[in-house]
């Protein structure tokens, strides 16, 4: 078995972030006590997130300037998989909304845009799946891609801030100065030790997950995709 | 320029002869308005917010659809002939706006004459509706290309619009307040405006940019 140096990088990235992750000691912050160590799990599901869906984008811009249909399908993989961290930081989320704000679901801005993501994507998914003949579903879908990703990412990086919020980071966050993904100060060395290698870890296996789909899929439909 | 005015012209001049389909979504707002009266009476002013733009957003669907499902094959292809992509998006962003914004005009005076008005400031009002009405045609437009595309009929659009949809009329929902009374924070208002109309501009450019990849065939 061949194995690339990022699988590898992929693999010690998340066995240090299990093992240390759930050992350290942890700042004792507000009422989150040791469900502060979920940080190390529900945040980086956001930046898988965000990273498949932006590298999703960057597939479907190559597909319409080349029409390759590789490009398409690595654009449809990415967006399942970001779908799927999507719904995982979700359940995260809202297993530690539960033990801290009392409430699985709350309204809160946050998970408002979040809800309204995975609507967007599972809509990208079902335009997919109403055409049949392949170019044009590529074609199609890439432009609602393209479209669907720049309305969305300027209202998560804008609504956020601009409204109160449970999460740290909204508007009158105390030292996080706005910044939706991360509570600024409250981020100990420690924990941000664990948190980055934890965020390119989980990223990392977001990305070997849709190559081994794309993969599949190539092989599978090896006599419609040429070169 | 000159052929995005003719583009229009054929727009509206077709408005005019085929007035059932005009009418029909004239029809539509009225009896859907009509509906909710029987059914609330004069509702609370946070009630009546919600229901004018969830009213807009089914009426922006329904009168926006149409802009491209309308055009048919054989006159796409004529289109295609005569001028560019950019023209023709133009010109159909510009049509869809002008429709919903009449719309919008007769849904207020609907919601006025039947929900009563809870408004405090109409006229903060009317901008705002007019706005919503510009940010929902504007993004309709697109997706009825791509909705008219996958030959879908306009239940695609609205599964795709929908989520789309959804930052913009809680934005417009919460400027709205403003209207009936709700103090806001310093700048607030003038912010989501612009934050409004920045998201409307980027909608253009975007329609502008990625409709020469839906139109060729």
């Amino acid at each position: 078995m061949k194995l690339k140096w990022w699988k590898i990088l992929c693999m010690v990235f998340l066995c240090f972030t299990f093992t240390a992750g759930f050992l350290i000691r942890v700042p004792m912050v507000g009422n989150l006590h040791q469900s502060i160590r979920n940080f190390f799990f529900h945040v980086p599901m956001w930046f898988g997130q965000m990273g498949l869906l932006s590298l999703s984008l960057v597939y479907s811009i190559a597909y319409l300037r080349t029409q390759n249909l590789r490009y398409d399908i690595y654009a449809s993989e990415l967006a399942k998989t970001g779908i799927i961290f999507g719904l995982l930081g979700l359940a995260t989320g809202s297993i530690w909304a539960k033990y801290t704000w009392g409430e699985f679901w709350s309204n809160d801005p946050k998970q408002v845009c979040v809800a309204i993501a995975l609507l967007i994507y599972m809509a990208y998914l079902v335009l997919r799946g109403s055409m049949n003949d392949i170019d044009k579903k590529a074609r199609i879908s890439g432009v609602y891609n393209i479209f669907a990703f720049f309305i969305y990412i300027p209202l998560i990086m804008i609504v956020p801030r601009m409204v109160q919020s449970l999460h740290p980071g909204g508007m009158e966050g105390a030292k996080g100065g706005g910044n939706p993904a991360l509570g600024g100060g409250s981020l100990d060395a420690t924990m941000e030790m664990i948190f980055w290698p934890a965020v390119f870890g989980w990223l990392l296996l977001g990305i070997w997950i849709s190559n081994l789909k794309i993969r599949l899929y190539l092989l599978a439909n090896k006599n419609v995709i040429h070169e | 320029m000159s052929k995005i005015i003719t583009l229009l012209k054929k727009d509206f001049l077709l408005e005019l002869r085929q007035q059932h389909t005009f009418f029909g979504i004239l029809l539509y707002v009225a009896s859907t308005i009509f509906v909710l009266y029987l059914a609330m009476g004069q509702p609370e002013s946070t009630v009546y917010d919600g229901l004018f733009w969830m009213i807009q957003l089914f009426v922006c669907i329904n009168a926006v659809a149409k802009s491209f499902m309308q055009e048919s094959k054989g006159r796409m292809l004529y289109f295609y002939t005569i001028t560019s992509p950019v023209q023709f998006i133009i010109s159909k962003l510009i049509y869809s706006s002008v429709i919903m914004l009449l719309m919008v005009l007769v849904s207020l005076i609907l919601f006025w004459v039947l929900l009563g008005n809870p408004v405090m400031n109409p006229l903060q009002f009317i901008g705002i509706a007019c706005l919503g009405g510009l940010s929902l045609s504007l993004v309709f437009t697109l997706m009825s290309a791509i909705a008219a595309k996958a030959h879908q009929n306009a239940a695609i659009m609205a599964i795709l619009g929908f989520p789309l949809i959804i930052p913009q009329l809680l934005l417009l929902i919460r400027l709205s307040k403003s209207a009936f009374g709700e103090v806001f924070r310093e700048g607030a208002l003038l912010q989501i405006t612009l934050l409004l109309i920045g998201l409307d501009i980027l909608v253009v450019v975007l329609s502008v940019v990625l409709f020469p990849f839906l139109w060729k065939d």
